[in-house]
């Protein structure tokens, strides 16, 4: 046996060990070590520090304000669209300007607000529900966030340049091809997805890490939290359902750049190859968008019932077949396209089947509150029960579209755009704003004002009823998605009107929410680290959590564990305090495996978005962009990998590292 | 919780662990995931294709199968000194590592050249029709991951000579680097088998 083989046997024998009266759980042993942490983690001031950061709380942060920032541009523009639209033969927006507007809207509110959001609850929450000090690959996390931010920005700068996207937020061909589709708008569109496609991979990515090798010893996968399923499911969803978008889309500018012919009908593409390959990627997309929001659901109401929610395993189970069935579903977004019958009946029957997981989960969730010991019904549980209302308006117009016949009559129409909004604005918004309200103080450590978040629920529950319920009867009657202004002689201008003073309610409502939460940044009652009495690992540290998350690290006996203190876990110690060290576990149980340093703070993330993004951008209007653009990339990605002289990761508590190099061999 | 008096002691438990055991592990298998679906599709596009007209590929010759056929088996080959240098390193053996990767990057100059000269034994241009257009794409798309794997090996062979930081976790990356390998190898085979055999299966 070689030397290394011994060594190799020799580690893998190294377990850990009960420490009764352990010196380091004293009082003084506690703070010292509490001290050193702060040291180790503390990641400098300024704007180089800020730059470099990559602890998943700032990331996770700055991801959220990011996307309301985003959500707010993506409301000014449907705003506009109301004011077009509340009168008959209009001329606010020139058609053109109206073209690209709703395709900004669209584009901006799913891949650009929706997604990154509920991604972004996952990078802040998901470490600190698991109980662990990081998120695995900090670095790649902070990468993620800089290509999100720079996609944006670069849509945004097109969009303001009179080039922004106008084939809508699904661009179809040969709408979008190079026939049709003239100047840079559709390769816009097309490179923004890549954009947010490189984003969202690399924090499925990260989650999956996480979740998998990052869970604090006891949470086996039995006791982990229905959020941190909900965001483990998604992060499988998006790296399964994405690279369907990233073909289509890069087969998209490659026809308009280089002259392909995949979806040129003459030549023997397709331009249903686009809408097949789109929607595969499109309908799991609404499912990444909506079980996050379930998630959030689950630990709000159990929060507020104060009992776990009824049907654990069923919850979980139910998630996991939602999103094996959303990637069987998408041809009922082709109905109009003249598929054979047979392909229809399917298609149709799976998506009516998708009900049955949603309802177990709804009736799970009625019987949770049901049988609650004494329920709380706070500002997020009313962002949470909305849904029971609103999402279920969507989800039975949702079965109405999935048969086929209706679906034709009413495709394109109004009806689409009230059962879209229902769905994804009452499915995903809805709880998402209620799980902000609820995690806001553990973020800031302030809580956000009660009268405030009633008025600001109220109003937005009110506004969005006016808004989108009208829609449904506009579509019924005929008036078309899309069209810039429509005839008085329609008829359809009195409920039109109507949603337009909805959107106007809307707004107010999101001007309310956001007094609330700049009033409450500075004077909000302080929070402490558990005001709502919730039984999850976040709320056991302080609020807002330390660079390092928790000292000691808990480890967990049960699912609740806050809940059941009389359990009483030890807690970990014996992870360095000197380098960012976290505990790997094994994934099934969590027993700790080994341990393992995270990198600190670093600017080649930046950079290499910085490069990246150049690529990207370069790439649409020269395609030799790629291959030179490429070698920036290669640059910068080898200066992030070089390892740092002089930091040594394995300078303590390591009996048998290599150190003579050769003597090994 | 901080009360306890027990407590769970890891400062003895190692610094690095192999396999399904390390966090780039699954980082791999997820990025396998991701670029194996990415293939699938572009393969799954290509049948769509070729469904669709009588003809295939709809003009001219089939591609030439010398350079497909060699430069799969060079890559098949790259499996001997790429197992080599797995097991090398998870024994910590760098002599061994630092003479196999160096065969491995051998073995890639190979396969890249050769890749080279595959396009021209395509006998088809990417914009004279949808089938020359997704044949480009399919080797073009496994070409980006030869030259990537090319390129990280090359990177991490570097380090390894250069010996800059050299622990435990480093001889875990030469094996993740391995494992990666093999995707690039075996995901070849279904795009061999659709590029060289698509057109001359009816």
């Amino acid at each position: 046996m070689t030397p290394g083989e011994t060594k190799r046997r020799r580690d893998d024998e190294r377990r850990p060990r009960l420490a009764d009266h352990d010196a380091r759980l004293t009082v003084e042993g506690l703070e010292r070590e509490r001290r050193a942490l702060e040291k180790t983690w503390w990641n400098g001031r300024g704007l180089v520090a800020w730059l470099s950061d990559t602890d998943h709380k700032a990331i996770g942060r700055r991801y959220i304000v990011t996307a309301f920032g985003f959500f707010t541009l993506g409301g000014v523009l449907a705003a506009l669209m109301r004011i077009q639209l509340s009168r008959p033969d209009n001329t606010f927006l020139s058609p053109d300007q109206y073209n690209q507007i709703f395709t900004t809207h669209g584009t901006t509110m799913m891949f650009l607000f929706a997604v990154p959001v509920v991604l972004a609850m996952g990078v802040y929450l998901v470490p600190l529900m698991v109980g662990a000090r990081s998120m695995a690959f900090p670095r790649m996390l902070a990468f993620s966030y800089w290509m999100y931010l720079f996609g944006g920005i670069f849509l945004y700068s097109m969009f303001f340049l009179n080039i922004g996207p106008d084939n809508g937020w699904f661009s179809y061909l040969p709408l979008a091809g190079p026939e049709y589709g003239y100047g840079k708008r559709a390769d816009v569109w097309a490179q923004l997805i890549t954009f947010t496609e490189v984003s969202a991979l690399v924090v499925a990515t990260c989650l999956i890490v996480t979740i998998f090798k990052l869970r604090t010893p006891g949470m086996s996968l039995n006791r982990m939290p229905l959020f941190v399923w909900a965001m483990l499911i998604v992060s499988f969803m998006v790296i399964f359902a994405m690279p369907s978008i990233v073909i289509s889309s890069t087969c998209l500018i490659l026809d308009r750049l280089v002259s392909t012919h995949f979806y040129n009908q003459a030549e023997g593409g397709d331009p249903l190859l686009w809408q097949h390959l789109f929607w595969f990627f499109g309908h799991p997309e609404v499912y990444i968008i909506f079980l996050p929001a379930l998630g959030m659901m689950s630990e709000v109401i159990a929060t507020s019932a104060r009992r776990p929610v009824v049907g654990n395993l069923t919850m979980v189970l139910s998630m996991l077949s939602t999103a094996f069935i959303g990637f069987g579903v998408w041809v009922h977004h082709m109905f109009a396209t003249g598929l054979p019958e047979l392909s229809l009946s399917f298609f149709s029957a799976a998506s009516m089947m998708i009900v049955i997981p949603t309802g177990i989960q709804i009736f799970n969730w009625i019987a949770t509150i049901w049988s609650a010991r004494r329920l709380q019904i706070t500002v997020p549980f009313l962002y949470m029960a909305s849904l029971f209302f609103i999402f279920i308006i969507g989800g039975l117009t949702g079965v109405v579209l999935a048969a086929g016949p209706v679906d034709r009559q009413v495709h394109d129409t109004y009806f689409v755009v009230a059962h879209l909004h229902y769905v994804l604005i009452g499915g995903s918004t809805f709880p998402l704003l209620g799980g902000i309200f609820f995690w806001f103080p553990k973020m800031t450590g302030r809580m956000l004002s009660d009268r405030l978040g009633r008025a600001s629920f109220w109003l937005l529950f009110v506004g969005f009823n006016m808004t989108f319920f009208p829609m449904h009867l506009l579509g019924l009657d005929g008036m078309p998605r899309r069209v810039y202004t429509y005839p008085a002689s329609m008829g359809w201008h009195g409920l039109n009107l109507l949603a337009s003073v909805g959107a106007a309610v809307i707004f107010v409502s999101l001007v309310v929410y956001l007094v609330n939460v700049i009033v409450s940044l500075r004077a909000g009652a302080v929070a402490g680290p558990n005001p709502w009495g919730a039984a999850t690992l976040e709320w056991a540290t302080s609020s807002p959590p330390p660079a390092y998350n928790f000292s000691p690290q808990p480890t967990v006996a049960s699912s609740e564990p806050l809940w059941h203190t009389e359990l009483a876990p030890p807690p970990i110690v014996g992870l360095a305090s000197d380098t960012r060290e976290v505990l790997v576990t094994f994934l099934l149980d969590a027993e700790p495996d080994h341990r393992y340093p995270m990198p600190g703070p670093s600017l080649w993330p930046l950079l290499t978005a910085i490069t990246t993004s150049a690529m990207f951008v370069w790439s649409i209007f020269q395609a030799q962009g790629v291959v030179w653009g490429s070698i920036p990339i290669f640059i910068a990605l080898v200066g992030w990998f070089w390892p740092t002289k002089g930091k040594k990761a394995l300078e303590h508590g390591a009996p048998t590292r290599l150190t003579a190099r050769e003597s090994l061999s | 919780m901080a009360s306890s008096r027990v407590a769970l002691d890891v400062s003895d438990i190692p610094e690095y662990g192999f396999g399904h055991r390390s966090l780039l592990w699954w980082a791999t298998a997820s990025m396998m995931i991701i670029e194996g679906s990415v293939f699938a599709i572009v393969i799954v596009s290509y049948l769509y294709l070729k469904g669709r007209v009588p003809h295939w590929p709809p003009t001219g010759p089939s591609p030439q199968l010398f350079w497909g056929t060699l430069n799969t088996i060079i890559l098949l080959a790259s499996c001997v000194p790429n197992a080599l240098t797995k097991k090398a390193a998870e024994r910590f053996d760098l002599a061994a590592v630092k003479l196999w990767l160096a065969v491995c990057l051998l073995f890639a100059v190979g396969f890249n050249v050769v890749r080279f000269l595959e396009f021209g034994a395509l006998n088809v241009r990417w914009d004279a029709n949808a089938y020359g257009s997704v044949v480009w794409v399919l080797l073009g798309l496994h070409t980006v991951h030869v030259v990537t794997d090319f390129l990280d090996s090359l990177v991490l062979a570097v380090l390894i000579f250069v010996g800059t930081d050299l622990n435990e976790r480093r001889f875990v990356d030469v094996s993740e680097n391995a494992l990666y390998w093999y995707f690039v190898v075996f995901t070849w085979l279904p795009i061999y088998a659709v590029i060289y055999f698509g057109p001359r299966i009816s």
